[in-house]
This record gives C-alpha cells, structure tokens and sequence, in this order.
C-alpha cells in the first residue's frame, strides 16, 4: 500500500464536482442548525442568564457553535456520502480500475470532509463575526482549528461508517452520540462545573469537548497549558482511527 | 503474454471462486472468457487489475508482476465494469473530466481525450444532460467511454453489451473490433456466444473456476461437436425410433421435448423426420459456440445411443 498525494486529489475533485452540483441542498439544512441555535439558545434563553463562563452568554456559545458546525459538515460527509459511495454507487470500484489505490481513496475523503468542515465552520464564523461576536483579528485564531475538527470527526465517522452492516445504523450515530456530544460538551454550560470531581475524566474523553475548548480560548484570547493536552487528544485519536480506517477501508475495496 | 495467470485461485470464505486457474492472453487478440453465473469470470478479471487480490498463484500483466507494479499496470489498462458506475447528477462530459483524473490528465490532454472518446463512440448528441436521463445504451457507450480515458492497451470488459439491443451491439462490436485493430488488447467476458463466436480471437470456457477448454471459435466447435445440428421436438420414445439404429448421432441434447444432435451429414435425419410427419418442426444449422459451451459446462448432454 501506498499513497500518491495527487491521486488522493483527484479523489477529493470527484467530491468537489459532485458538491458543486447539489451544494445549495446540502449546505441549508448543515448550516442552518447552528444559527438556530445561536438564535433560540443564544438569544433566547440567554437573555435570562447574565453570564457564563466570565463572559456574555452568547459570547461563550459562538464560538461553541463554529466548531459544531465544521463537526457536522465532516460527519454528514463520512457517514450517508461515504456508504452511499461503498454500497450503491460503487464509485470506489471504478476509481480501482485506474491508479488509484485504497490509500489514496481514504486520503481524498478525509481531505474532502476536511474541506467540508472548513465550508461549514468558515461560513458560520463569518455569520459569528458579522454579529460582532467574534474578536477580531484574534478571534481568527479559531480557523486553523476547523480542519483539526473536521479530521477528527471525518476519522470517527470513518471507522463507524467502514463497519456497520446497513445504513439504519447512522440514526445510532446521530441521535446516539453526536446529539448527545453536542449537548454535553461544554457548548452550552461548562461540563467540568456540574460533573462531580471524581466523574471528570469523563468530560475529558468527549471528542466535541476539545475544540471547543480550544475555540473558547482563541475567542478570549488567551493561552494555556490545557490546550496542549487538546491539541494532543485531536491529533493522537486522530492519528489512530485514521490507522484504522486505512486497514478497514483496503478490506473493504480489495475483498 | 499481455496477461498471464498461473495456478490463481481466490477462495471466499469457504467458497473457491476461482481454482487453480492458468491462462495467457496474447498482444492484440480479442480474447473472450465465457462461463456460466459464477464460474469466476468477474473475480478473474478483478485479479487480472489488481483489486482482488488472489489466495494463491502467480498474475502477471504486460510482463510486469502485478503485486510490484500495481499502478504502473493499471495506468496502461481500462476496466469497462460489469455495472455502471457514474456520477448520474453530472453529464457524461464532466463524468469523464472526473475519470480523466484519476488517471491525472490535465487540460488541454484531458479535454482532447473527451472529445475523442465523445466521437468514438458517438455521445456527441448526449454529452451535456444528466447521465440518469441516457438509456441504457447509451450509459454503456459511456462506460466504455470512461475506460478509453488513459488510451489503455489492454481494455477489460465485463459482459460489456448484457441488456442491450441488437442495433447497439452491433455498434459497439464494430468499436472493440476496431480498438483491436489499431493495436489493443481486448479482454471481455460475455453470455452470448453469438457475440463471443463473431468477436473473439480465442475464448476460455470456465466453470467453477477452471478453464475447461480453450482455442479459436471454430477450432473449439470442431474439436467438440460435428459440424451439423439438427433441432427436432420429440419424446424420448419417438427419439429412438427416429433414429431406428441406422442414423449415428455423435452426441445429442436433450433440453424438455427438444432434442438437438450433432451429426456429420444432417440429410438422413431430415429425411426420416419429414417422412415420418411432415409437419414436425425441425431446426437444421451450423453447430455453433453455443453447443459446445453447453456441452463443457454441463447441461445434460450424452452420447447418443
Ligand atoms: N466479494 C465476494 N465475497 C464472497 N463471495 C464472492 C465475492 N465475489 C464473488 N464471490 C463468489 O465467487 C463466485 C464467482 O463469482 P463471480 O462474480 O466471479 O462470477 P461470474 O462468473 O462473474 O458470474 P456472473 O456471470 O453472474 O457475472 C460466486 O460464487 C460468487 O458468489
Ligand atoms: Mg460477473
């Protein structure tokens, strides 16, 4: 095995064109989700609470929401696209019959739910910024973060995506934990002050948990020494499910 | 050898898909394998390009080891799969504009080669609406369109004209006839030995994962069966009397009340059935791939008594 950085390109085109044609449908529903959010949480429910986290509440949920968003537009990618990919449209069969290899294949899509969670972040920072939420120019430390999300959910939804038998399985994964990652991970109330002291390495394991910490502090400004222990858990789980991935991926295009 | 398979089994779980299979495609021949559901056929070709990998044996293509020299080999050769895979939303032209990269053309290559794949195999009138609105005929034109992108000189085809009419297997015969002639290699499976007796240079008829036998069309038919083949519906007992000792079937098919025999002159056989009852329906012809194949694959064929 082996990988050719310009197959895996003309991997992750394939995508491009696809998208260029049906991103208008797509792009609604993903990037809508989280202006709803901002609207009825944010705007809503926040004008009962003065403050969170030493800050507006609002201010402590934009950048939450940035992160949220480029986890969906990578999750959307590597679940429904990539199966219907696998299983219907077959498309892994016809890129085998030219150069292409598996590795180059696991490449390109990574790369593309990659793009896609930059899409999404991207867009949603600007609606974030454009309502004066973001701190500028420091708040842009929070755009190097997307792609780090998005590889890190483009690599769980991979190896979830590689292994289930149909695709009914993908509700689990929804409503049974991004739904619950979303809710849970410090983007509405900060986990670490309602979980009892001996319960929180729990907060610590929730994947959402660590960019959205990370985007908090690039919205405030500030850095420390946490944020290393999250640069390493995106990266390190990262690294790992992509190794898993890789082995599941070639089983299933070279059977 | 253009592709050269020794002792290639692949086995599926508990399942040999292919067994111990020997086979060498020579340079420029159409060379056609045939075999029934599941005899290995698209197994075979998938190892032939690399994506299966076989359990045991050797493979290897334009002289090269296919294990050591997987993208080098599969630069130089096209896959016309057994089903379609396209992008339906996009128009044939951007399908191939997608295709072209995988095998990494750029523009102005990548456009010159859409245009002439386009004119190839005459999509011009159909290359800008989405592919789900092309019938079926044309989306296997295009299939083949897609893997003449990288000029290949060795073609693979999977039961490239299966559901498709007369008219359009025509055309695209005349196209594979004619890829051969400016050099190609074609190597295609089918189910219509019509299309394999008019195409190929040489077949191997396969079952169960084995070459059963394999040469030029001809040879094969007269290696197996006589040259003539009389088709007459008739019960087992109006059989023996038909033939009354004297007429000497080599072999006979029965399928249900047909019964077809192979003979070396057809004439007595003809004459003692329209004696017996003019009206019989009869069938005399040429023997044909068909024969054989049903002969070497199986289909309850015995010697005649
Ligand atoms: N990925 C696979 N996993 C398990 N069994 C397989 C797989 N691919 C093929 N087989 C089995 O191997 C055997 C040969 O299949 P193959 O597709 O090569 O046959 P074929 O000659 O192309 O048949 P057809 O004429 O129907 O296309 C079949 O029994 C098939 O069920
Ligand atoms: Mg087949």
């Amino acid at each position: 095995m082996s990988l050719s950085l310009p197959h895996a390109l003309a991997v992750w085109r394939r995508d491009a064109a696809m998208y260029r044609r049906t991103w208008k449908l797509n792009i609604l529903p993903n990037f809508f989700e989280p202006v709803f959010y901002l609207l009825s949480i944010g705007l809503g429910v926040g004008a009962y609470i003065n403050e969170m986290g030493g800050t507006p509440y609002l201010v402590f949920l934009a950048p939450a929401l940035v992160c949220v968003a480029a986890m969906n537009g990578a999750s959307y990618e590597v679940t429904y696209n990539i199966y219907v990919r696998l299983t219907f449209e077959k498309a892994y069969d016809a890129m085998l019959t030219t150069p292409i290899e598996p590795d180059d294949v696991l490449a390109g899509e990574v790369l593309w739910a990659v793009t896609r969670a930059l899409i999404y972040g991207g867009c949603f920072f600007i609606v974030v910024a454009a309502a004066g939420l973001a701190p500028l120019p420091g708040g842009l430390w929070i755009l190097p973060l997307l792609p780090l999300t998005g590889l890190l959910f483009a690599t769980i939804g991979l190896v979830f995506s590689l292994r289930i038998p149909n695709i009914d399985l993908f509700s689990f994964y929804y409503t049974l934990f991004l739904t619950p990652l979303f809710l849970f991970s410090d983007v509405f109330f900060p986990l670490r002050e309602r979980l009892p002291a001996h319960w929180l390495w729990v907060a610590e394991v929730l994947p959402l948990l660590h960019p959205v910490r990370l985007a908090r502090r690039a919205f405030q400004g500030e850095f420390s020494p946490v944020m290393l222990w999250d640069l390493t858990y995106i990266l390190a789980v990262s690294a790992v499910l992509l190794l898993w991935a890789r082995r599941d991926m070639d089983r299933r295009l070279t059977s | 050898m253009i592709v050269r398979l020794r002792s290639v089994s692949k086995i599926f779980g508990s399942r040999i898909a292919v067994n111990a299979l020997d086979l060498d495609v020579p340079p420029g021949l159409c060379f056609g394998i045939l075999g029934p559901n599941g005899a290995g056929k698209t197994t075979t070709l998938r190892m032939v390009y690399g994506v299966t990998r076989p359990t045991a044996g050797s493979i290897e293509v334009f002289g090269l080891d296919l294990k050591k020299h997987l993208r080098a080999v599969r630069s130089r050769l096209g896959v016309t799969l057994q089903q379609n895979v396209f992008i339906e939303a996009l128009t044939p032209i951007e399908n191939l504009r997608v295709f072209g990269r995988y095998h990494l053309l750029r523009e102005p290559e990548l456009s010159r080669r859409i245009d002439e794949v386009i004119e190839f195999l005459e999509l011009g009138s159909h290359a800008n609406m989405p592919v789900r609105q092309l019938s079926g005929g044309f989306q296997r034109r295009l299939a083949i369109a897609l893997s003449l992108m990288n000029r290949p000189e060795l073609l693979i085809m999977d039961e490239p004209t299966t559901g498709l009419d007369p008219a359009v297997r025509l055309a695209l015969w005349s196209r594979i006839r004619e890829l051969r002639a400016h050099g190609a290699t074609v190597l295609l499976t089918t189910h219509y030995m019509d299309e394999a007796q008019r195409l190929c240079d040489r077949v191997a008829i396969v079952s169960d994962g084995r070459v059963v036998d394999e040469g030029a069309p001809g040879d094969l038919i007269a290696a197996h069966l006589a040259p003539e083949a009389v088709e007459v519906d008739c019960t087992p007992e109006e059989e023996s009397a038909l033939l009354d000792g004297t007429i000497r079937a080599a072999r006979r098919l029965r399928v249900g009340r047909r019964v077809t025999f192979y003979l070396s002159d057809a004439a007595p056989l003809v004459e003692r059935v329209r004696a017996a009852d003019h009206r019989r329906p009869l069938v005399v012809r040429p023997t044909n791939l068909e024969d054989v194949f049903l002969a070497l694959t199986g289909t309850s064929l015995e010697a005649a008594a």
